[in-house]
């Protein structure tokens, strides 16, 4: 919390002068019961109506110049509170950029969104209510208090009990119920899981015949939920009539300890007015008070939240040096003993994996899900770094390289094909921003996503709609391969992202890519043999650990977890 | 167009009413209460202003009066305070039952939807039927009660007071206080246009947000922070823009209210003390006179909120409502006929089925299923296999021809029967949230303990759920929680071989599923398919070429039908599939 108090710095004199001239606001007030005294007692003792009038006059006074001071410390408190959040959301935003996927990994992706929206939401109006409230709510308890004093030390002793009193009711109350109220929500949950779960597996619900018991559930579920709604109910249900009783017994007293000093001459009439106005005034701040504690409980829990985001530090160090090809083609792209453990994970990922890659060559790899496909490959971009042992491109550890530079020259297409929202062209230009039209198409032609482009009506500047959702799986798939392709990579990478493609387009593509001049280098990462058999090497990976590494015929015979993919996809028994 | 939606309101409230009067014992004890506590308030301050009276200056204070009414005042507080409780306690309980019951009707109609409003419809949109707008409409509701009744009736009340102390000071704040509407009016309609923005702006933000944190990956990989970051920056300072507007502006209300206020205090002190100088009014009664003008412009501002918030909670209360008058599937026809140990004869007649009229999918097909047949579904992803079960199990009924189980219509049977002589297995590997045993046993909740021990033997689940921390008993979370999903798919086929009903349906799904685990898969699904009917949607070749009937599916129709020499010698679809899918 305190260091995404630091945001607030370039505010210091809105957060001064807002609580400033709340008080100010507060302290004119305190003198409306004054003011009302004076009239009772020296207006109408006296029947002097120019006094009267006087006084009616200087209390609107008071009402104005309250208003003023109100409005000029809710612009300031608006803007310490707008600003300070713009500034938080640009941090936030900015600093996970900088985050490298093993960071992104732990934090989750709707944990980061949470923190951008709703947690940033939280904490700009908790500084909003603080700096407009914080102060004013106690300053008007103490400042009645303080007021019943210059009165009557004798009479103000009873304001001394009260607010202790009354404080103890107000936040006792709150202090009980919000862990109740926490376990009203867990119950709550329980309904909605109930619910949710009845939804999603309906079909297997209704083929088991399970409608009945899963009401049963659900009503069980309901019927806890609602025994404790009821219960914290009449609990938070006390507050109102506890409070309602300790403010006007002490009025009660009041009065009577003010009859005794009026009757010994001590105070006037009036007097006894005002102290029962002040006695009014408290209740309504410590009320507002118990409900502002509420709001910064919640602000502070979620600036806690944004602030332990704020500290997760990048893992990855950025490195040197430019992005030159200083080794030899034939050590193009070098594995040595390549060991990767994710973080909070006590297996590695991927175990001593050792190859030699010449430029030019087309990679295969293979292997069944969970074996370290994809890690394989995400240590080429550095998207995680080797936890032993080193990955070299070029004839440099990739850890040498500048990150931005080094993934310029990958073009890689992910598992989950993700368009952005936008145009098409604006999606290619993704890979470079600089390419021109007919790089463009080059690239869908090789995607094998031309027709793609040219069934829509708008053609490269027809939209995309968030996450890509006007576009079929497999035509999201061809449009993000041409997006890699765009950049002209060095190194090619297909993560499985020829699943929705049919055999023949698959193939297309493959051949396509291997056209392609400059002598890209290419992995492919497939659960199926047929797009990876006419590899250069194809890597079979199993449980993290390179159980074989070869061409398709000397794998056949030599590779039994590679002959087991082959033939359940390939098997021509049942004869 | 506002007529019609006043008339929706109106229903809508209908039908609260109707949930509300179950308890309309407790309604009226509320009513009653709220309508003391609101006189013992307003009586208070009279009491006070009489005290007052009594103490005049040094000399003159009525003791023996002031004690008499201290005394009333100290029993009326009591009074009044019980009165509050209990009304809140009645308040708290009428909610909270009309929610319940709310809730457990529209669960119950969840589970007799038809799986085709079910499959149209997002869950996370019925779950926030079920959840948030229950829960906001609880909200309006208990506001409503503690607040609309007792603030109309405070202000009515401290009317008929006010009027019972002094006419003109009552004209003063009836006057007066009418301004402060307008007021908050006034800054209420500038405001809404600028709140209007400001959340339009949150929301194009929020979708750029979850758009590139969803997708952190790929945007990294293509080295694309910087420009994301400018477009975010950019809607950024719009927001700060608009936020600074609708933030300031709104906050004005209080401030504007409450000098409103301070205007009508002002009125009635003046007046008050006039009066009070005429001799028409004593000192107390004017305390009394303040302390109301005080109490009087709260009800107000209360009120108008208290409106908004209940057209709100009946907004929800109408989409909870919808949910619960949606139309049920059909229920079992009277007559039907309880389906015990089927032998497995299936037959479809002339079956036409579409899910939208104007596209038809499947057309007058007939098929015929001996006893302990195999048939395998066949073709593309996305070719409507499913819809074939859909049929089966009756999740969707056919349009015209009829599916017949043991020679009945399978509408002629109950659901329940029919179901529970199919054992189904999906793609889809669903488990609920519970323990492993519940879970297996699901279909049989009365098996003993060997019973499911030697049906998770029979699946080869047996082992890796005695590895579990506690074994058949470790609670998983929901959709099976950090279950592989493989893991999951050999507890759906041991909760089917629990029952081992005579005919089954399975998908045979092994895309995410490595080789190891889908041999296993596989051989779990051949021991169960002995000497049973099962329709199977294939993926592999040896399923294809053993089954005795292949349907074979294109774009929801079935195209092709008849055994694995037969179609692969029409040289048409399967044909083409299979020589592209199967052959190296």
């Amino acid at each position: 919390m305190r260091k995404i108090l630091t945001y607030l710095k370039s505010y210091k004199k809105e957060c001064v002068l807002a609580p400033l001239f709340k008080l100010l606001e507060a302290t004119f007030e305190l003198f409306v019961p004054l003011v009302v005294a004076a009239i009772v007692d020296t207006g109408i003792a006296r029947g002097d109506t120019g006094y009267i009038l006087r006084m009616c006059g200087i209390m609107i006074l008071l009402g104005v110049i309250g208003l003023a001071c109100s409005v000029t410390a809710q612009y300031f408190a608006a803007r310490a509170a707008v600003g300070f959040s713009t500034k938080l959301r640009h941090e936030l935003f900015a600093h996970i950029q900088g985050l490298s996927f093993t960071e992104l990994d732990q934090a989750g992706t709707s944990t980061m969104i949470t923190r951008m929206t709703n947690d940033v939401n939280q904490v700009q109006s908790g500084v909003n209510l603080v700096l407009r409230l914080f102060m004013r709510s106690p300053f008007i308890v103490f400042g009645a208090m303080a007021m019943a004093f210059t009165i009557d030390v004798k009479a103000a002793m009873v304001f001394v009990v009260t607010i202790p009193l009354l404080s103890v009711v107000v936040f006792g109350v709150m202090l009980i119920s919000i862990p109740l109220y926490r376990r009203v929500q867990n119950a709550l949950d329980q309904v909605l899981g109930k619910t949710r779960e009845n939804l999603t597996g309906a079909r297997v619900i209704r083929a088991f015949h399970r409608e009945e018991e899963e009401i049963d559930e659900f009503e069980r579920r309901n019927g806890v939920l609602n025994s404790l709604q009821r219960f914290v109910g009449k609990l938070s249900g006390l507050m109102n009539p506890l409070t309602f009783i300790i403010i006007n017994m002490a009025i009660v007293v009041l009065i009577y300890v003010g009859g005794v000093q009026v009757d010994t001459g001590v105070i006037t009439q009036g007097e006894v007015v005002a102290l029962v106005n002040y006695m009014s005034q408290i209740l309504v701040e410590l009320v507002k008070l118990a409900n502002l504690i509420i709001t910064v409980t919640k602000a502070v829990a979620c600036g806690n939240r944004i602030g332990q985001m704020l500290e997760v530090q990048s893992s990855q160090k950025d490195g040197k040096e430019a992005f030159t090809e200083s080794g030899t083609p034939e050590d193009y792209i070098v594995f040595e003993h390549a060991q990767l453990t994710y973080a909070g994970s006590s297996v590695p990922a991927l175990a001593d994996l050792n190859l030699r890659v010449k430029q030019g060559q087309t990679i295969g790899v293979i292997g069944g899900t969970g074996s370290g496909k994809t890690s394989f490959v995400h240590l080429l971009p550095r998207f995680y770094d080797t936890t032993a042992g080193s990955v070299r491109i070029g004839g440099r550890d990739v850890k040498d390289y500048r990150i931005e530079e080094l993934r310029r020259r990958i073009g890689i297409v992910m598992q989950k094909a993700v368009l952005f929202h936008g145009t098409i062209r604006e999606n290619l230009l993704w890979g470079n921003e600089n390419a021109t039209e007919e790089e463009l198409w080059a690239a869908l032609d090789t995607a094998q996503a031309r027709n793609v482009v040219e069934s829509k009506t708008l053609g490269l500047d027809e939209p995309v709609g968030q996450g890509g959702g006007n576009f079929s799986g497999g035509q999201r798939q061809r449009l993000t391969i041409a997006r890699a392709l765009v950049r002209r990579p060095d190194i090619l990478i297909l993560d499985d992202s020829a699943s929705a493609l049919d055999y023949a387009t698959d193939a297309a593509l493959r051949k396509a890519i291997r056209g392609m001049s400059g002598g890209m280098t290419v992995f492919i990462v497939s659960q199926r043999t047929s797009s990876i058999q006419h590899a250069d090497q194809i890597v079979v990976l199993d449980d993290g650990r390179m159980v074989g590494l070869g061409t398709h015929d000397e794998l056949l015979e030599g590779c039994e977890i590679y002959r087991e993919i082959y033939e359940s996809q390939y098997r021509k028994e049942g004869a | 167009m506002a007529k019609k939606k006043t008339g929706v309101e109106k229903e809508t409230l209908g039908k609260v009413l109707r949930y509300v009067r179950r308890h309309s014992g407790w309604l009226v004890v509320s009513l009653v209460m709220a309508a003391l506590s609101v006189a013992g308030a307003l009586y208070l301050p009279v009491l006070t202003g009489r005290a007052v009276d009594c103490i005049i200056r040094a000399g003159e204070v009525n003791f023996t009066s002031i004690k008499d009414i201290l005394r009333q005042m100290g029993l009326l507080i009591l009074l009044t305070a019980a009165v509050q409780w209990v009304m809140n306690v009645c308040n708290n309980r009428i909610t909270y039952d009309v929610v319940r019951d709310l809730r457990e009707d529209a669960f119950k109609r969840i589970e007799e939807l038809p799986l085709k409003y079910l499959d149209s419809h997002q869950p996370g949109e019925i779950v926030s039927r079920v959840i948030a707008d229950a829960d906001q409409f609880a909200d309006g509701l208990l506001m409503g009660f503690t607040q609309l009744f007792t603030g109309v009736l405070t202000i009515v009340g401290t009317l008929g007071f006010m009027l019972s102390v002094n006419l003109w000071i009552t004209l003063v704040v009836v006057l007066v206080t009418p301004v402060s509407f307008f007021v908050a009016g006034f800054i209420a309609k500038r405001t809404y246009k600028m709140f209007r923005l400001q959340s339009e702006t949150r929301g194009e933000q929020t979708a750029l947000v979850e758009e590139v944190i969803g997708s952190q990956k790929v945007v990294q990989a293509f080295g694309h922070g910087a420009f994301e970051q400018d477009k975010f920056d950019e809607i950024n300072g719009r927001l700060q823009k608009y936020s600074l507007q609708a933030v300031f502006f709104s906050s004005l209300t209080n401030p504007c209210t409450r000098f409103v206020n301070s205007l009508v205090y002002t009125g009635v002190a003046l007046t008050g003390a006039m009066l009070a100088i005429s001799g028409s009014l004593s000192v107390g009664q004017l305390t009394c006179l303040l302390s109301y003008a005080n109490q009087y412009t709260k009800p107000f501002n209360e009120i108008s909120g208290v409106v908004t918030e209940l057209q709100n909670a009946l907004a929800c209360a109408g989409r909870l409502i919808e949910l619960i008058e949606e139309e049920p599937q059909k229920p079992d026809a009277p007559d039907a006929r309880v389906l015990a140990d089927a032998s497995g004869r299936v037959s479809l007649e002339h079956v036409d089925f579409s899910y939208v009229p104007e596209r038809p999918l499947i057309e007058d097909f007939s098929l015929k299923v001996q006893p302990g047949q195999r048939v395998a579904l066949v073709g593309p992803t996305g070719c409507g296999k499913t819809t074939m079960i859909n049929l089966l199990m009756r999740f969707y009924d056919v349009d015209s021809g009829k599916i017949c189980v043991d020679g009945t219509d399978i509408r002629q049977i109950t659901r329940k029967s029919l179901r529970g002589n199919y054992g189904m297995v999906l793609q889809d590997t669903w488990l609920k949230s519970g323990t492993i045993r519940e879970n297996i046993c699901m279909g049989r909740p009365d098996a003993s303990e060997e019973e499911m021990i030697e049906a998770a033997k029979a699946s080869h689940a047996h082992s890796f759920i005695l590895r579990l921390p506690q074994g058949y008993d470790t609670v998983i979370g929901e959709d099976g929680g950090s279950l592989s999903q493989g893991q999951k798919q050999l507890l759906c086929i041991t909760r089917v071989m629990l029952c081992l009903p005579p005919m089954l349906i399975l998908d045979e799904a092994t895309s995410s599923i490595d080789t190891r685990t889908e041999i296993r898969i596989q051989k779990a699904f051949a021991r169960m398919m002995r000497g049973r009917t099962s329709f199977i949607v294939a993926h592999r070749l040896s399923t294809i070429r053993e089954a005795d009937v292949i349907l074979v599916m294109r774009d929801g129709h079935i195209v092709e039908q008849g055994d694995h020499e037969e179609l692969l010698a029409q040289n048409g679809f399967y044909a083409e599939l299979y020589n592209s899918q199967f052959s190296a």
